[in-house]
């Protein structure tokens, strides 16, 4: 496992495909995304944890994927999201994104998203306050949040809607 | 920026571990949640030749031992796995309470508890929360294990006391006695920086509301967390009334020495320890009130 001049094997479920890869020790787990498996959708601004352009799921939690290596992610279930439009339509995340512009130049974009989704399956997101905390881990330097408040709480209420 | 070139080990024993850190000493780094170390890694600021990653190692290190006596923190518990469990809120509130301040959950679910400490960032939440609990630091190495206080495991910085083949095994904290209150109070400028200025307290107090001991700790005002002393003494043997916040505030102005930086001017920093030290007791004190009208 250590000292490997050949790099490592590792097993790792992205999106639900299993790959199996030789990786270098010191590959991000972001760079194995984007450069490897050419999942360009997770976005890296800072490198450092703070942007949270980067963020996936790794075994249903949200984390940066920039401060993990690729090697540690070996037996891990990974979404990101790529994963989250149904049969190429955009889900009602997604969607909830658009109406209430939520975006504005993308960069952003896929790792709200990613946040977004994982506190929304953790728990109901019923009001402002509690949105902002959600979204307080991702900076946006276009939208001002307002449109990214709105999308979350409505893609609550929508989830509400269609569970009934 | 991308991490310089190092060798990745991922033992699965902790001797193996030990070994590894024995064998490279100084030229190498525990990687645990990684949330301070990758970003040194990724800008450089570190440049290793061995990172020694300890998160698939066995043993238990990854769940709290909820013991009689003491809790037990090991070093892969996950601060967000501490922040999640109802068992660790109602034994060490002042932790689960301080945790919702320490950057995000993305941050969260995989920075460790341990790990913060050993890397001691003065501006951190946890080691003020630990030195408040008067916690234990059980250091492993491969040629043994040793306890350490907080007053003697924090030294500066960014600095403490482990030695290059060493390791933060677990930090053991005791059940606080009946009556005892806690209180952790930040003031940072956005949700999830790093505090301006912190304030983690533990107070005992008797059935008349007098306090009978205390702890007081600032962070963000020193290169270590600064217990403050001139407070817990003027607290001792008082109640929390009005009167008595008021000398604490001057007390504990009187007592740091904050330097200036970008985010705040030494002056700001001072009167911030101050008020955050009477809203840290004053919560103790509302605390107190409620648990007796029950």
């Amino acid at each position: 496992m250590s000292d490997n001049q050949d790099g490592h094997r590792i097993s790792v479920t992205v999106n639900g495909a299993v790959r199996e890869e030789v990786v270098d020790d010191r590959l991000t787990l972001a760079d194995f995304l984007r450069e490897r498996l050419r999942l360009t959708g997770t976005h890296l601004g800072c490198e450092h944890g703070v942007c949270g352009a980067c963020t996936v799921l790794v075994d249903g939690d949200a984390v940066r994927s920039c401060l993990m290596l690729a090697v540690q992610s070996d037996g891990a279930q990974i979404e990101t999201v790529e994963n989250l439009a149904e049969g190429g339509e955009l889900n009602s995340l997604q969607r909830a994104f658009q109406r209430n512009h939520a975006l504005q130049c993308g960069f952003c974009t896929s790792g709200f998203l990613m946040s977004v989704t994982a506190a929304l399956r953790e728990a109901p997101i019923r009001d402002e306050e509690r949105a902002r905390e959600v979204l307080s881990g991702n900076i946006c330097r276009c939208t001002g949040y307002t449109g990214l408040v709105k999308a979350v709480l409505e893609a609550d209420a929508e989830r509400k809607d269609t569970a009934r | 920026m991308k991490p310089g070139r190092f060798a990745y080990h991922a033992p699965r024993e902790l001797d193996e571990a030990l070994a590894l850190l024995k064998e490279h000493g100084d030229e190498a780094k525990v990687l645990a949640g990684g949330q301070s170390l990758m970003p040194m890694l990724n800008f450089r600021l570190a440049q290793i030749e061995h990172l020694i990653d300890i998160n698939r190692l066995g043993g238990g290190l990854d769940e709290p031992r909820l013991e009689a006596e003491t809790i037990t923190i090991p070093a892969l518990v996950r601060q967000r796995q501490v922040e999640r469990s109802s068992e660790m809120a109602r034994a060490l509130p002042l932790l689960t309470s301080a945790l919702k301040d320490v950057a995000h959950p993305q941050i969260r679910n995989r920075g460790t508890i341990c790990g913060s400490l050993a890397h001691a960032d003065p501006a951190a939440e946890l080691p003020s929360v630990m030195t408040a609990l008067d916690a234990k630091f059980t250091i492993a190495s491969a040629d043994g294990v040793r306890t350490l206080d907080a007053a003697d495991f924090f030294l500066f910085h960014l600095t403490t006391a482990l030695e290059p083949e060493e390791i933060l095994l677990e930090v053991t904290v005791d059940r606080l006695p009946d009556g005892t209150y806690s209180a952790f109070q930040e003031f940072a400028t956005r949700h999830g920086d790093f505090a301006l200025a912190a304030v983690a307290a533990t107070c005992e107090l008797d059935d008349a509301g007098v306090a009978t001991g205390c702890r007081v700790v600032a962070a963000g005002v020193a290169p270590t967390p600064q217990r403050l002393t001139a407070v817990e003494e003027l607290v001792t043997g008082r109640r929390l009334d009005d009167a008595l916040l008021a000398e604490i505030d001057a007390a504990a102005r009187g007592e740091v020495d904050p330097t200036s930086d970008i985010h705040a001017s030494a002056t700001y920093r001072r009167r911030l320890t101050g008020v955050l030290v009477k809203r840290a007791l004053a919560d103790v004190r509302t605390q107190q009130e409620a648990a007796h009208v029950r």
